[in-house]
Protein backbone atom coordinates (compact mmCIF):
# COMPACT_ATOMS: atom_id res chain seq x y z
CA UNK A 1 0.00 0.00 0.00
CA UNK A 2 1.15 3.48 -0.81
CA UNK A 3 2.51 5.26 2.29
CA UNK A 4 0.35 8.35 1.73
CA UNK A 5 -2.84 6.30 1.68
CA UNK A 6 -5.01 6.68 4.79
CA UNK A 7 -7.54 4.06 5.75
CA UNK A 8 -10.94 5.37 6.85
CA UNK A 9 -12.30 4.21 10.18
CA UNK A 10 -15.95 3.92 11.17
CA UNK A 11 -15.57 7.17 13.09
CA UNK A 12 -14.49 8.90 9.88
CA UNK A 13 -17.59 7.53 8.16
CA UNK A 14 -19.82 8.71 10.98
CA UNK A 15 -18.32 12.20 10.79
CA UNK A 16 -18.98 12.34 7.04
CA UNK A 17 -22.50 11.03 7.51
CA UNK A 18 -23.12 13.80 10.04
CA UNK A 19 -22.87 16.25 7.13
CA UNK A 20 -26.32 15.05 6.11
CA UNK A 21 -27.51 17.18 9.03
CA UNK A 22 -26.87 20.19 6.79
CA UNK A 23 -29.36 18.79 4.30
CA UNK A 24 -31.78 17.93 7.07
CA UNK A 25 -31.54 21.41 8.55
CA UNK A 26 -32.17 22.99 5.16
CA UNK A 27 -35.12 20.72 4.57
CA UNK A 28 -36.67 21.61 7.90
CA UNK A 29 -35.90 25.30 7.61
CA UNK A 30 -37.26 25.70 4.08
CA UNK A 31 -40.02 23.11 4.59
CA UNK A 32 -38.78 21.10 1.64
CA UNK A 33 -40.50 18.00 2.98
CA UNK A 34 -37.46 15.92 2.16
CA UNK A 35 -36.35 14.94 5.64
CA UNK A 36 -37.65 11.39 5.45
CA UNK A 37 -36.29 10.79 1.98
CA UNK A 38 -32.93 12.22 3.02
CA UNK A 39 -32.74 9.83 5.88
CA UNK A 40 -33.71 6.89 3.72
CA UNK A 41 -31.26 7.87 0.98
CA UNK A 42 -28.45 8.16 3.51
CA UNK A 43 -29.20 4.77 4.98
CA UNK A 44 -29.27 3.26 1.49
CA UNK A 45 -25.96 4.84 0.56
CA UNK A 46 -24.24 3.43 3.60
CA UNK A 47 -25.83 -0.02 3.49
CA UNK A 48 -25.52 -0.55 -0.28
CA UNK A 49 -21.92 0.54 -0.45
CA UNK A 50 -20.81 -1.41 2.62
CA UNK A 51 -22.53 -4.46 1.17
CA UNK A 52 -20.86 -4.02 -2.21
CA UNK A 53 -17.55 -3.53 -0.45
CA UNK A 54 -17.96 -6.84 1.29
CA UNK A 55 -19.05 -8.65 -1.86
CA UNK A 56 -16.16 -7.21 -3.84
CA UNK A 57 -13.62 -8.01 -1.18
CA UNK A 58 -14.94 -11.58 -1.11
CA UNK A 59 -14.77 -11.82 -4.90
CA UNK A 60 -11.26 -10.38 -4.95
CA UNK A 61 -10.21 -12.82 -2.29
CA UNK A 62 -11.79 -15.80 -4.03
CA UNK A 63 -10.33 -14.83 -7.41
CA UNK A 64 -12.08 -17.51 -9.50
CA UNK A 65 -13.17 -16.81 -13.10
CA UNK A 66 -16.68 -18.14 -12.57
CA UNK A 67 -17.28 -15.94 -9.56
CA UNK A 68 -16.09 -12.86 -11.44
CA UNK A 69 -18.16 -13.81 -14.47
CA UNK A 70 -21.23 -14.38 -12.29
CA UNK A 71 -20.90 -10.99 -10.67
CA UNK A 72 -20.40 -9.36 -14.06
CA UNK A 73 -23.51 -11.07 -15.37
CA UNK A 74 -25.52 -9.91 -12.36
CA UNK A 75 -24.36 -6.32 -12.84
CA UNK A 76 -25.33 -6.51 -16.52
CA UNK A 77 -28.78 -7.90 -15.79
CA UNK A 78 -29.47 -5.13 -13.28
CA UNK A 79 -28.36 -2.49 -15.79
CA UNK A 80 -30.35 -4.17 -18.55
CA UNK A 81 -33.54 -4.16 -16.51
CA UNK A 82 -33.09 -0.49 -15.65
CA UNK A 83 -32.59 0.44 -19.31
CA UNK A 84 -36.23 0.11 -20.34
CA UNK A 85 -37.71 1.95 -17.36
CA UNK A 86 -37.56 5.45 -18.79
CA UNK A 87 -40.19 7.26 -20.77
CA UNK A 88 -43.96 7.27 -20.91
CA UNK A 89 -44.27 4.62 -23.60
CA UNK A 90 -43.39 0.99 -23.70
CA UNK A 91 -43.80 -1.89 -26.09
CA UNK A 92 -43.65 -5.64 -25.89
CA UNK A 93 -40.04 -6.69 -25.99
CA UNK A 94 -38.63 -3.39 -24.78
CA UNK A 95 -37.04 -5.10 -21.81
CA UNK A 96 -35.40 -7.70 -24.04
CA UNK A 97 -34.16 -5.00 -26.40
CA UNK A 98 -32.66 -2.97 -23.55
CA UNK A 99 -31.08 -6.06 -21.99
CA UNK A 100 -29.57 -7.42 -25.20
CA UNK A 101 -28.20 -4.13 -26.44
CA UNK A 102 -26.58 -3.38 -23.08
CA UNK A 103 -25.23 -6.87 -22.76
CA UNK A 104 -23.77 -7.07 -26.26
CA UNK A 105 -22.22 -3.61 -26.36
CA UNK A 106 -20.78 -3.50 -22.84
CA UNK A 107 -19.33 -6.99 -22.94
CA UNK A 108 -17.86 -6.53 -26.40
CA UNK A 109 -16.08 -3.36 -25.32
CA UNK A 110 -15.04 -4.85 -21.96
CA UNK A 111 -13.53 -7.84 -23.74
CA UNK A 112 -11.66 -5.48 -26.04
CA UNK A 113 -10.39 -3.56 -23.00
CA UNK A 114 -9.27 -6.60 -21.02
CA UNK A 115 -7.77 -8.62 -23.85
CA UNK A 116 -6.50 -6.05 -26.33
CA UNK A 117 -5.97 -2.69 -24.63
CA UNK A 118 -4.96 -3.33 -21.02
CA UNK A 119 -4.03 -7.01 -21.61
CA UNK A 120 -4.50 -8.32 -18.10
CA UNK A 121 -3.40 -11.82 -17.11
CA UNK A 122 -5.56 -13.55 -16.11
CA UNK A 123 -8.33 -11.73 -17.93
CA UNK A 124 -10.75 -12.10 -15.03
CA UNK A 125 -8.49 -10.23 -12.61
CA UNK A 126 -11.40 -8.72 -10.62
CA UNK A 127 -9.45 -5.57 -9.75
CA UNK A 128 -9.74 -4.61 -13.44
CA UNK A 129 -12.64 -6.55 -14.92
CA UNK A 130 -15.31 -5.45 -12.45
CA UNK A 131 -14.71 -1.72 -12.21
CA UNK A 132 -14.20 -1.41 -15.96
CA UNK A 133 -17.41 -3.25 -16.76
CA UNK A 134 -19.18 -1.23 -14.07
CA UNK A 135 -18.16 2.10 -15.55
CA UNK A 136 -19.07 0.97 -19.06
CA UNK A 137 -22.43 -0.37 -17.87
CA UNK A 138 -23.35 2.83 -16.07
CA UNK A 139 -22.82 4.96 -19.15
CA UNK A 140 -24.25 2.50 -21.65
CA UNK A 141 -27.34 2.28 -19.47
CA UNK A 142 -27.77 6.05 -19.75
CA UNK A 143 -27.34 5.96 -23.52
CA UNK A 144 -29.63 3.01 -24.12
CA UNK A 145 -32.42 4.28 -21.90
CA UNK A 146 -32.24 7.79 -23.38
CA UNK A 147 -32.22 6.30 -26.88
CA UNK A 148 -35.23 4.07 -26.25
CA UNK A 149 -37.12 6.86 -24.56
CA UNK A 150 -36.44 9.29 -27.39
CA UNK A 151 -37.26 6.75 -30.11
CA UNK A 152 -40.68 5.94 -28.67
CA UNK A 153 -41.40 9.61 -28.02
CA UNK A 154 -40.37 10.68 -31.52
CA UNK A 155 -42.42 7.93 -33.10
CA UNK A 156 -45.50 9.03 -31.21
CA UNK A 157 -44.90 12.71 -31.90
CA UNK A 158 -44.12 12.08 -35.57
CA UNK A 159 -46.59 9.29 -36.03
CA UNK A 160 -48.50 11.18 -38.73
CA UNK A 161 -45.36 12.05 -40.67
CA UNK A 162 -44.17 8.46 -40.48
CA UNK A 163 -47.50 7.27 -41.85
CA UNK A 164 -47.43 9.95 -44.54
CA UNK A 165 -44.01 8.85 -45.76
CA UNK A 166 -45.11 5.23 -45.80
CA UNK A 167 -48.26 6.12 -47.74
CA UNK A 168 -46.08 7.89 -50.32
CA UNK A 169 -44.11 4.68 -50.80
CA UNK A 170 -41.23 5.13 -48.37
CA UNK A 171 -39.49 2.02 -47.11
CA UNK A 172 -39.86 1.42 -43.41
CA UNK A 173 -36.33 2.68 -42.87
CA UNK A 174 -36.96 5.83 -44.90
CA UNK A 175 -40.01 6.47 -42.73
CA UNK A 176 -38.25 5.74 -39.42
CA UNK A 177 -34.90 7.31 -40.25
CA UNK A 178 -35.50 10.74 -38.72
CA UNK A 179 -36.83 9.50 -35.36
CA UNK A 180 -34.10 6.85 -35.21
CA UNK A 181 -31.34 9.37 -35.86
CA UNK A 182 -32.75 11.73 -33.23
CA UNK A 183 -32.88 8.87 -30.76
CA UNK A 184 -29.32 7.70 -31.41
CA UNK A 185 -28.07 11.27 -31.12
CA UNK A 186 -29.94 11.71 -27.84
CA UNK A 187 -28.29 8.58 -26.47
CA UNK A 188 -24.79 9.59 -27.51
CA UNK A 189 -24.82 13.24 -26.48
CA UNK A 190 -24.26 12.74 -22.71
CA UNK A 191 -21.04 10.85 -23.47
CA UNK A 192 -19.93 13.48 -25.97
CA UNK A 193 -20.62 16.21 -23.42
CA UNK A 194 -18.71 14.33 -20.75
CA UNK A 195 -15.77 13.84 -23.12
CA UNK A 196 -15.53 17.51 -23.97
CA UNK A 197 -15.58 18.83 -20.40
CA UNK A 198 -13.64 16.05 -18.70
CA UNK A 199 -10.75 17.38 -16.67
CA UNK A 200 -11.87 20.98 -17.15
CA UNK A 201 -15.27 21.11 -15.53
CA UNK A 202 -15.25 17.72 -13.85
CA UNK A 203 -12.64 15.40 -12.49
CA UNK A 204 -13.91 11.89 -13.07
CA UNK A 205 -14.42 9.74 -10.02
CA UNK A 206 -12.14 7.00 -11.21
CA UNK A 207 -9.24 9.33 -11.82
CA UNK A 208 -9.80 11.08 -8.51
CA UNK A 209 -9.86 7.71 -6.82
CA UNK A 210 -6.56 6.68 -8.34
CA UNK A 211 -4.97 9.93 -7.29
CA UNK A 212 -6.35 9.58 -3.75
CA UNK A 213 -4.94 6.07 -3.63
CA UNK A 214 -1.51 7.51 -4.36
CA UNK A 215 -1.25 6.81 -8.08
CA UNK A 216 0.62 9.37 -10.14
CA UNK A 217 -1.78 11.80 -11.85
CA UNK A 218 -0.05 11.11 -15.16
CA UNK A 219 -0.95 7.43 -14.95
CA UNK A 220 -4.42 8.23 -13.63
CA UNK A 221 -5.26 10.40 -16.64
CA UNK A 222 -4.02 7.69 -18.99
CA UNK A 223 -6.49 5.27 -17.44
CA UNK A 224 -9.16 7.88 -17.63
CA UNK A 225 -8.52 8.43 -21.34
CA UNK A 226 -8.86 4.71 -22.00
CA UNK A 227 -12.07 4.59 -19.98
CA UNK A 228 -13.59 7.56 -21.80
CA UNK A 229 -13.10 5.87 -25.14
CA UNK A 230 -14.42 2.57 -23.85
CA UNK A 231 -17.50 4.36 -22.56
CA UNK A 232 -17.97 6.28 -25.81
CA UNK A 233 -17.76 3.13 -27.91
CA UNK A 234 -20.02 1.05 -25.69
CA UNK A 235 -22.72 3.66 -25.30
CA UNK A 236 -22.76 4.45 -29.02
CA UNK A 237 -23.00 0.77 -29.86
CA UNK A 238 -25.60 0.05 -27.18
CA UNK A 239 -27.77 3.04 -28.12
CA UNK A 240 -27.70 2.14 -31.82
CA UNK A 241 -28.53 -1.51 -31.14
CA UNK A 242 -31.42 -0.56 -28.87
CA UNK A 243 -32.88 1.95 -31.32
CA UNK A 244 -32.59 -0.51 -34.20
CA UNK A 245 -34.20 -3.25 -32.14
CA UNK A 246 -37.07 -0.89 -31.33
CA UNK A 247 -37.35 -0.06 -35.05
CA UNK A 248 -37.52 -3.71 -36.03
CA UNK A 249 -40.27 -4.37 -33.55
CA UNK A 250 -42.41 -1.38 -34.47
CA UNK A 251 -42.07 -1.54 -38.26
CA UNK A 252 -43.23 -4.64 -40.09
CA UNK A 253 -41.52 -6.08 -43.18
CA UNK A 254 -44.60 -4.90 -45.09
CA UNK A 255 -43.45 -1.33 -44.36
CA UNK A 256 -46.16 -0.68 -41.83
CA UNK A 257 -45.77 1.30 -38.65
CA UNK A 258 -47.31 -0.77 -35.87
CA UNK A 259 -48.15 2.20 -33.68
CA UNK A 260 -50.63 0.12 -31.73
CA UNK A 261 -47.68 -1.70 -30.17
CA UNK A 262 -46.58 1.46 -28.41
CA UNK A 263 -48.47 1.40 -25.15
CA UNK A 264 -48.88 4.03 -22.50
CA UNK A 265 -46.86 2.93 -19.52
CA UNK A 266 -49.09 2.15 -16.58
CA UNK A 267 -48.08 2.88 -13.02
CA UNK A 268 -47.51 -0.79 -12.27
CA UNK A 269 -44.90 -1.17 -14.99
CA UNK A 270 -42.91 1.88 -13.98
CA UNK B 1 -46.14 0.95 -61.63
CA UNK B 2 -46.10 2.27 -65.19
CA UNK B 3 -49.55 2.62 -66.46
CA UNK B 4 -50.50 2.22 -70.09
CA UNK B 5 -53.33 4.57 -70.97
CA UNK B 6 -56.32 3.01 -72.56
CA UNK B 7 -59.84 4.02 -73.27
CA UNK B 8 -62.10 2.50 -70.69
CA UNK B 9 -64.96 0.74 -72.31
CA UNK B 10 -67.50 -0.71 -69.96
CA UNK B 11 -66.61 -4.27 -70.96
CA UNK B 12 -62.82 -4.10 -71.05
CA UNK B 13 -62.12 -1.95 -68.02
CA UNK B 14 -59.24 -3.21 -66.01
CA UNK B 15 -59.77 -4.09 -62.40
CA UNK B 16 -57.27 -1.98 -60.45
CA UNK B 17 -57.90 -2.82 -56.82
CA UNK B 18 -59.61 -5.99 -55.86
CA UNK B 19 -60.24 -6.19 -52.14
CA UNK B 20 -61.78 -9.38 -50.92
CA UNK B 21 -63.29 -9.85 -47.47
CA UNK B 22 -61.10 -7.25 -45.82
CA UNK B 23 -61.62 -7.15 -42.10
CA UNK B 24 -60.00 -5.33 -39.25
CA UNK B 25 -60.34 -5.62 -35.50
CA UNK B 26 -59.40 -3.27 -32.72
CA UNK B 27 -55.80 -3.91 -31.61
CA UNK B 28 -56.65 -4.57 -27.97
CA UNK B 29 -60.14 -5.97 -27.58
CA UNK B 30 -60.49 -7.79 -30.87
CA UNK B 31 -63.83 -6.10 -31.54
CA UNK B 32 -64.55 -5.66 -35.25
CA UNK B 33 -63.82 -2.23 -36.70
CA UNK B 34 -64.66 -3.55 -40.12
CA UNK B 35 -66.55 -6.73 -40.89
CA UNK B 36 -65.46 -8.50 -44.07
CA UNK B 37 -65.87 -6.03 -46.94
CA UNK B 38 -65.26 -6.67 -50.61
CA UNK B 39 -64.66 -3.87 -53.05
CA UNK B 40 -63.58 -3.78 -56.65
CA UNK B 41 -62.18 -0.59 -58.05
CA UNK B 42 -62.12 -0.52 -61.83
CA UNK B 43 -60.48 1.96 -64.14
CA UNK B 44 -62.70 4.99 -64.37
CA UNK B 45 -64.42 4.19 -61.08
CA UNK B 46 -65.41 6.98 -58.72
CA UNK B 47 -66.61 5.45 -55.50
CA UNK B 48 -68.07 7.49 -52.67
CA UNK B 49 -67.64 5.79 -49.31
CA UNK B 50 -70.36 7.08 -47.02
CA UNK B 51 -71.75 6.30 -43.60
CA UNK B 52 -71.91 7.74 -40.09
CA UNK B 53 -68.90 8.43 -37.90
CA UNK B 54 -67.31 5.20 -36.69
CA UNK B 55 -68.77 3.16 -39.54
CA UNK B 56 -65.31 2.01 -40.60
CA UNK B 57 -64.76 4.31 -43.59
CA UNK B 58 -61.29 5.41 -42.55
CA UNK B 59 -60.45 1.88 -41.45
CA UNK B 60 -61.31 0.65 -44.94
CA UNK B 61 -59.27 3.36 -46.63
CA UNK B 62 -56.21 2.71 -44.47
CA UNK B 63 -56.49 -0.99 -45.33
CA UNK B 64 -56.72 -0.14 -49.03
CA UNK B 65 -53.61 2.04 -48.66
CA UNK B 66 -51.90 -0.96 -47.02
CA UNK B 67 -51.13 1.19 -43.98
CA UNK B 68 -52.78 -1.23 -41.59
CA UNK B 69 -52.63 -4.99 -41.77
CA UNK B 70 -56.01 -6.62 -42.37
CA UNK B 71 -57.01 -9.36 -39.95
CA UNK B 72 -58.55 -11.21 -42.84
CA UNK B 73 -58.97 -10.94 -46.58
CA UNK B 74 -56.70 -9.99 -49.42
CA UNK B 75 -55.92 -7.08 -51.72
CA UNK B 76 -54.93 -7.64 -55.34
CA UNK B 77 -53.57 -5.05 -57.72
CA UNK B 78 -54.49 -5.54 -61.38
CA UNK B 79 -55.36 -9.13 -60.57
CA UNK B 80 -52.06 -9.94 -58.87
CA UNK B 81 -51.64 -10.45 -55.12
CA UNK B 82 -49.59 -7.66 -53.56
CA UNK B 83 -46.50 -9.38 -52.17
CA UNK B 84 -43.85 -7.91 -49.85
CA UNK B 85 -41.75 -6.57 -52.68
CA UNK B 86 -44.76 -5.02 -54.44
CA UNK B 87 -46.00 -2.97 -51.50
CA UNK B 88 -43.97 0.15 -52.20
CA UNK B 89 -44.92 0.16 -55.89
CA UNK B 90 -48.56 -0.33 -54.91
CA UNK B 91 -48.37 2.66 -52.58
CA UNK B 92 -46.82 4.69 -55.38
CA UNK B 93 -49.77 3.84 -57.64
CA UNK B 94 -52.37 4.30 -54.93
CA UNK B 95 -52.10 7.69 -53.23
CA UNK B 96 -53.80 8.31 -49.90
CA UNK B 97 -54.95 11.63 -48.49
CA UNK B 98 -56.17 12.25 -44.96
CA UNK B 99 -58.74 14.66 -43.66
CA UNK B 100 -56.09 16.72 -41.96
CA UNK B 101 -53.11 17.20 -44.23
CA UNK B 102 -49.86 16.05 -42.69
CA UNK B 103 -46.98 18.42 -43.33
CA UNK B 104 -43.30 17.59 -43.08
CA UNK B 105 -40.92 20.15 -41.55
CA UNK B 106 -39.93 23.15 -43.65
CA UNK B 107 -41.84 25.06 -46.28
CA UNK B 108 -44.20 24.10 -49.09
CA UNK B 109 -41.35 23.46 -51.52
CA UNK B 110 -39.66 21.12 -49.03
CA UNK B 111 -42.88 19.16 -48.82
CA UNK B 112 -43.21 18.93 -52.57
CA UNK B 113 -39.58 17.83 -52.94
CA UNK B 114 -39.82 15.21 -50.18
CA UNK B 115 -41.18 12.29 -52.23
CA UNK B 116 -38.29 12.49 -54.66
CA UNK B 117 -35.86 11.64 -51.88
CA UNK B 118 -37.54 8.23 -51.57
CA UNK B 119 -36.07 5.21 -53.32
CA UNK B 120 -39.33 4.31 -55.03
CA UNK B 121 -39.28 7.58 -57.03
CA UNK B 122 -35.62 7.40 -58.02
CA UNK B 123 -36.69 7.35 -61.69
CA UNK B 124 -38.55 10.66 -61.31
CA UNK B 125 -37.28 14.19 -60.86
CA UNK B 126 -38.99 17.14 -59.29
CA UNK B 127 -40.55 19.22 -62.04
CA UNK B 128 -41.02 22.88 -61.31
CA UNK B 129 -43.36 23.17 -64.30
CA UNK B 130 -45.65 20.40 -63.12
CA UNK B 131 -45.82 22.02 -59.70
CA UNK B 132 -46.48 25.49 -61.12
CA UNK B 133 -49.28 24.08 -63.28
CA UNK B 134 -50.83 22.41 -60.25
CA UNK B 135 -50.41 25.57 -58.21
CA UNK B 136 -52.11 27.57 -60.96
CA UNK B 137 -55.02 25.15 -60.87
CA UNK B 138 -55.23 25.89 -57.15
CA UNK B 139 -55.13 29.64 -57.79
CA UNK B 140 -51.66 30.00 -56.26
CA UNK B 141 -48.33 31.11 -57.68
CA UNK B 142 -44.65 30.39 -57.05
CA UNK B 143 -44.64 32.60 -53.95
CA UNK B 144 -46.72 29.92 -52.23
CA UNK B 145 -43.73 27.56 -52.40
CA UNK B 146 -41.73 29.53 -49.85
CA UNK B 147 -44.50 29.57 -47.25
CA UNK B 148 -43.63 27.85 -44.01
CA UNK B 149 -45.89 24.89 -43.36
CA UNK B 150 -46.54 26.17 -39.85
CA UNK B 151 -48.16 29.25 -41.39
CA UNK B 152 -50.50 27.38 -43.73
CA UNK B 153 -54.23 27.34 -43.18
CA UNK B 154 -56.00 23.98 -43.18
CA UNK B 155 -57.07 24.55 -46.76
CA UNK B 156 -53.58 25.56 -47.91
CA UNK B 157 -52.08 22.52 -46.20
CA UNK B 158 -54.58 20.23 -47.90
CA UNK B 159 -53.82 21.82 -51.29
CA UNK B 160 -50.10 21.29 -50.62
CA UNK B 161 -50.73 17.67 -49.68
CA UNK B 162 -52.78 17.17 -52.82
CA UNK B 163 -50.12 18.68 -55.08
CA UNK B 164 -47.55 16.52 -53.29
CA UNK B 165 -49.29 13.39 -54.52
CA UNK B 166 -50.71 14.65 -57.82
CA UNK B 167 -47.25 15.62 -59.15
CA UNK B 168 -46.42 11.91 -58.88
CA UNK B 169 -49.33 11.00 -61.18
CA UNK B 170 -50.85 8.16 -59.17
CA UNK B 171 -53.38 5.81 -60.77
CA UNK B 172 -55.72 5.68 -57.79
CA UNK B 173 -56.58 8.29 -55.19
CA UNK B 174 -57.91 7.29 -51.79
CA UNK B 175 -59.35 10.39 -50.16
CA UNK B 176 -60.46 10.30 -46.54
CA UNK B 177 -62.80 13.29 -46.15
CA UNK B 178 -60.18 15.64 -47.60
CA UNK B 179 -62.52 18.63 -47.58
CA UNK B 180 -64.43 17.95 -44.36
CA UNK B 181 -62.56 20.54 -42.31
CA UNK B 182 -61.93 23.07 -45.09
CA UNK B 183 -63.54 26.38 -45.94
CA UNK B 184 -65.86 26.18 -48.98
CA UNK B 185 -63.37 27.90 -51.30
CA UNK B 186 -60.53 25.47 -50.49
CA UNK B 187 -62.95 22.54 -50.70
CA UNK B 188 -63.95 23.63 -54.20
CA UNK B 189 -60.28 23.89 -55.22
CA UNK B 190 -59.56 20.39 -53.90
CA UNK B 191 -62.56 18.94 -55.73
CA UNK B 192 -61.60 20.70 -58.96
CA UNK B 193 -57.99 19.50 -58.76
CA UNK B 194 -59.05 15.91 -58.19
CA UNK B 195 -61.45 16.26 -61.11
CA UNK B 196 -58.62 17.54 -63.28
CA UNK B 197 -56.31 14.69 -62.27
CA UNK B 198 -59.06 12.19 -63.02
CA UNK B 199 -59.77 13.62 -66.45
CA UNK B 200 -56.11 14.00 -67.41
CA UNK B 201 -55.63 10.33 -68.14
CA UNK B 202 -57.99 7.48 -68.82
CA UNK B 203 -57.85 4.53 -66.50
CA UNK B 204 -57.66 6.38 -63.20
CA UNK B 205 -59.94 5.69 -60.28
CA UNK B 206 -60.77 7.15 -56.91
CA UNK B 207 -62.46 6.32 -53.65
CA UNK B 208 -63.65 9.34 -51.68
CA UNK B 209 -64.92 9.17 -48.12
CA UNK B 210 -67.54 11.82 -47.61
CA UNK B 211 -70.38 12.48 -45.21
CA UNK B 212 -71.86 15.12 -47.49
CA UNK B 213 -74.49 13.53 -49.81
CA UNK B 214 -74.27 16.41 -52.29
CA UNK B 215 -70.51 16.01 -52.53
CA UNK B 216 -70.83 12.23 -52.87
CA UNK B 217 -73.22 12.74 -55.75
CA UNK B 218 -70.89 15.28 -57.37
CA UNK B 219 -67.72 13.25 -57.24
CA UNK B 220 -68.86 9.64 -57.48
CA UNK B 221 -70.60 7.35 -59.87
CA UNK B 222 -71.27 4.77 -57.23
CA UNK B 223 -71.56 4.61 -53.48
CA UNK B 224 -70.39 2.20 -50.83
CA UNK B 225 -72.34 2.81 -47.69
CA UNK B 226 -70.93 1.55 -44.43
CA UNK B 227 -72.63 1.26 -41.08
CA UNK B 228 -71.09 -0.12 -37.91
CA UNK B 229 -68.31 -1.79 -39.84
CA UNK B 230 -70.58 -3.47 -42.39
CA UNK B 231 -71.50 -2.65 -45.95
CA UNK B 232 -75.01 -1.30 -45.86
CA UNK B 233 -75.54 -1.01 -49.57
CA UNK B 234 -73.71 -0.42 -52.81
CA UNK B 235 -75.39 1.86 -55.29
CA UNK B 236 -74.57 2.83 -58.78
CA UNK B 237 -75.60 6.41 -59.09
CA UNK B 238 -77.09 7.06 -62.51
CA UNK B 239 -74.59 9.34 -64.19
CA UNK B 240 -77.32 11.65 -65.37
CA UNK B 241 -78.60 12.09 -61.85
CA UNK B 242 -75.12 12.88 -60.59
CA UNK B 243 -74.77 15.45 -63.34
CA UNK B 244 -78.15 16.94 -62.51
CA UNK B 245 -77.19 17.34 -58.89
CA UNK B 246 -73.99 19.01 -59.98
CA UNK B 247 -76.02 21.24 -62.31
CA UNK B 248 -78.27 22.65 -59.63
CA UNK B 249 -75.44 23.49 -57.28
CA UNK B 250 -74.88 27.23 -57.08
Amino acid sequence: MNPTYLNLSNTDLALAAALILINAALSLLLKLGLTQRLLWASVRTVVQLLLVGHILSWVFHFDRWYIVLGLMALMTVIAGLAASRRGGRTYRGMRVDGMLSIWLSSWLVTVAALFVIIRIRPWYEPQYAIPILGMILGNTLTGVSLGLERMTEELIARREQVDLLLSLGATRWEAARLPAIQAIRAGMIPTLNAMSVVGVVSLPGMMTGQVLAGQSPLQAVRYQIVIMFLIAAASALGTTLAVLACYWRLFSPEHRFRAERLLERTAGQA
Amino acid sequence: MPHTPRIPSAAARRRLIDAENLERRAPAGGQHLLHPVSLQLYEGDRVAVTGPTGAGKSVLLRLLALLDAPHGGEIRWCGEPVGHQDILRYRRSVAYLKQRAVMLDGNVADNLHAPFALKIYSDLHYSQQTVLDLLAAAGRDAAFLTKKTSELSGGEAQITALIRVLQLAPTVLLLDEPTASLDPASAAVVEAMVEQWFAAQAGRALAWVSHDPAQAARIANRTLQLQAGRVQQTDTLPHTLANDVQGVRP
